[in-house]
């Protein structure tokens, strides 16, 4: 398991893997590595940017050169975002990224089970094939009808309102990857499984799901990054302020401290912060997963 | 990615050359229907519906048959979404998907730059759009901005207030938060490709440009139309980010179609029509989803299951 490898594992094996992987008599990619960098630069420039401004005060950004850190660096403007109930959006945002994934990638794995193992029934066929129609139709398109169907659920302004067709909008893409890696597990498995008396309920949790853990971690850390950075449902199906979600929060803060660059950075460093932990712990397993899961 | 170290020994009994007790698995795929069908089949459903209503949002909905197509379609405002919704889709595409391949390639091939590289280079995946987009306005403000704190000429214009400028900015942007995670599509993609296939061109004598043409580029074909498809498809839900970026402006210069959508529904409070953009944007979904599927011979998913 990936994230189970210690750091000087993980170098070993990069250092095995390096001349195995530069075969003979190839050189370094120039051109790839010159667009490699580049980019990164174009990545780490706004970046660098967004973090040291978000120290400064607003007098000395715009006395002082952007690009370089402030001399007397202040948590005022932090202070200033987390007292404007920044801790509030934060629970709203977390209510309805767990409220939301949770389900979603627990449906989404008990359907690509069926799919994978079921695969001959023509129900199952039929679902599947509607799953990967979700893939190609832009969901945003069918907010109006979702707007009314909450509306007459009675949940216009909840947190529920929002968790809902966050779930179904993750279901399509989560089938997919998820039941690419489920297909991966050997046949003879599922097989041995059956003649110790397992039930298929039993397979899919002691067996599938234990084996496929790489794919469950990254579809969940994808559902939790679309869902924690979702704008649109927030937008139309939440009113009062009580009930925004963060990326929601930061677009109002934008209105409200327009002139106040350094707090409106600051609120982005705050929203960002949050995903950029659970980044951090399991990039491994994201980037993995996400190469595997799409590469295909 | 399977993680058992069993070897593969084929099964010829009955059982699994029937794949398995298959049937009595269905109930298991019930839950997720439920939630797609609730939220996003019976939706697609009644955006269609609600075209042919007059619906303010909050009042009755009331049939009114052709009007809102009628309204929509008549409305030059239409061609001109659906214009600069293409140009999006085709610009963001050309832009991102060479970088894409190029840092994917890049990426597969070096282990100790793709160790310091995935640290820092991922970042953007993980930004809400509505931070992007607040970042750049910042970034880009012609008297406050970097341009004008680094006193560049070049940095100094009025980026969100000229048609074409903000057109560029667009792209740009976009693409700084997409290439991050096609690059990393192409990355899998190339990983893919047997060693063998590049020894044997060794031999043959092959140098670097060759070797990408000939092998790498013909070998990324499902990749591409894989990266393609969520690209293209993607493009038409920047909603989020061209809202906060530009709001459509300068004065329609990058109104897509998404945003055309909330603002005739959400803020003109005509869903009727709104209704029948959401159905334009269904289409174009659709459309271009298999048209690319025609391109490549197989569409995403389809490349997804016989890749499997």
């Amino acid at each position: 398991m990936a994230t189970t490898l210690t750091k000087e594992q993980a170098r070993t094996t990069a250092r095995h893997a390096g001349p195995r992987r530069r075969s003979a008599g190839e050189r370094p990619n120039w051109l790839g590595g010159a667009v490699g960098w580049l980019w990164l630069v174009i990545v780490i420039v706004p970046i660098y940017w967004i973090v040291i401004t978000s120290f400064k005060s607003q007098s000395t950004y715009y006395a002082e050169n952007p690009l370089v850190p402030p001399a007397d660096p202040t948590l005022a403007n932090y202070k200033m975002v987390i007292e404007a109930n920044f801790i509030r959006y934060f629970l709203n945002s977390l209510v309805v990224a767990v409220g939301a994934v949770a389900p979603a990638v627990a449906v989404s794995f008990m359907a690509a089970y069926a799919i994978v193992r079921g695969s001959r029934g023509r129900f199952l066929r039929w679902t599947n094939s509607l799953f990967l129609m979700g893939l190609a139709i832009p969901l945003q398109a069918t907010v109006i009808p979702i707007y009314l169907i909450i509306i007459r659920l009675h949940l216009y302004d909840t947190l529920l309102a929002l968790i809902l067709p966050s779930i179904a909008f993750a279901i399509p893409l989560s089938v997919l990857v998820l039941s690419n890696f489920i297909r991966d597990v050997p046949k003879e498995l599922f097989e041995s499984m059956r003649l110790d008396g397992a039930t298929e309920w039993g397979t899919l949790w002691h067996l599938a799901l234990p084996l496929t853990r790489p794919a469950v971690v990254t579809v969940t850390i994808y559902n939790a990054l679309q869902i924690w950075n979702g704008f649109l449902l927030p937008l139309i199906l939440t009113q009062s302020p009580d009930q925004r979600t963060l990326p929601l929060a930061l677009w109002s803060f934008q209105g409200q401290y327009s002139i106040n660059v350094p707090a409106v950075l600051a609120s982005v460093v705050l929203t960002t912060l949050p995903i950029l932990v659970l980044y951090v712990l399991g990039r491994r397993q994201l980037l993995a997963g996400l190469t595997a899961g799409f590469g295909k | 990615m399977s993680v058992v170290p069993i070897p593969a020994r084929r099964d010829t009994s009955p059982a699994a050359a029937q794949g398995g007790r298959g049937a009595g698995l269905s109930w298991l795929a019930v839950p997720a229907l439920v939630f797609f069908v609730g939220f996003g089949v019976i939706p697609l459903v009644g955006v269609l519906l609600l075209s042919f209503s007059s619906w303010d949002g909050l009042g009755d909905i009331n049939f009114a048959g052709l009007e809102s197509w009628r309204a929509v379609l008549s409305d030059p405002g239409l061609p001109h979404a659906l214009w600069v919704t293409f140009l999006v889709m085709a610009l963001s595409w050309l832009v991102q998907t060479p970088a894409s391949i190029l840092i994917g390639v890049f990426l597969a091939g070096h282990q100790r730059y793709r160790a310091v590289l995935a640290v820092l280079y991922f970042i953007p995946l993980l930004l809400s759009s509505a931070a992007i987009a607040i970042t750049y306005k910042a970034l880009l403000d012609p008297n406050f901005g970097l341009g004008a704190g680094l006193q560049i000429p070049f940095l100094v214009q009025d980026w969100l207030g000229e048609p074409v400028l903000a057109m560029g900015v667009v792209i740009f942007v976009v693409s700084w938060q997409y290439i991050p995670f096609h690059s990393l599509i192409y990355q899998g993609g190339v990983r893919q490709i047997p060693r063998s296939m590049y020894e044997a061109a060794e031999i043959d004598g092959a140098g670097r440009m060759r070797k990408f043409f000939s092998i790498t580029l013909p070998q990324l074909k499902y990749t591409i139309i894989t990266s393609s498809t969520l690209m293209v498809v993607g493009s038409l839900t920047f909603f989020d980010l061209i809202f906060v970026l530009t709001a459509g402006g300068p004065g329609d210069a990058t109104r897509v179609l998404a945003l055309d959508m909330y603002k005739r529904g959400f803020q003109a409070n005509l869903m009727g029509p709104a209704s029948a953009i959401a159905c334009i944007l269904v289409l174009v979904g659709l459309l271009m989803a298999l048209l690319l599927r025609r391109l490549g011979g197989r569409d995403a998913s389809a490349s997804q299951m016989e890749g499997a």
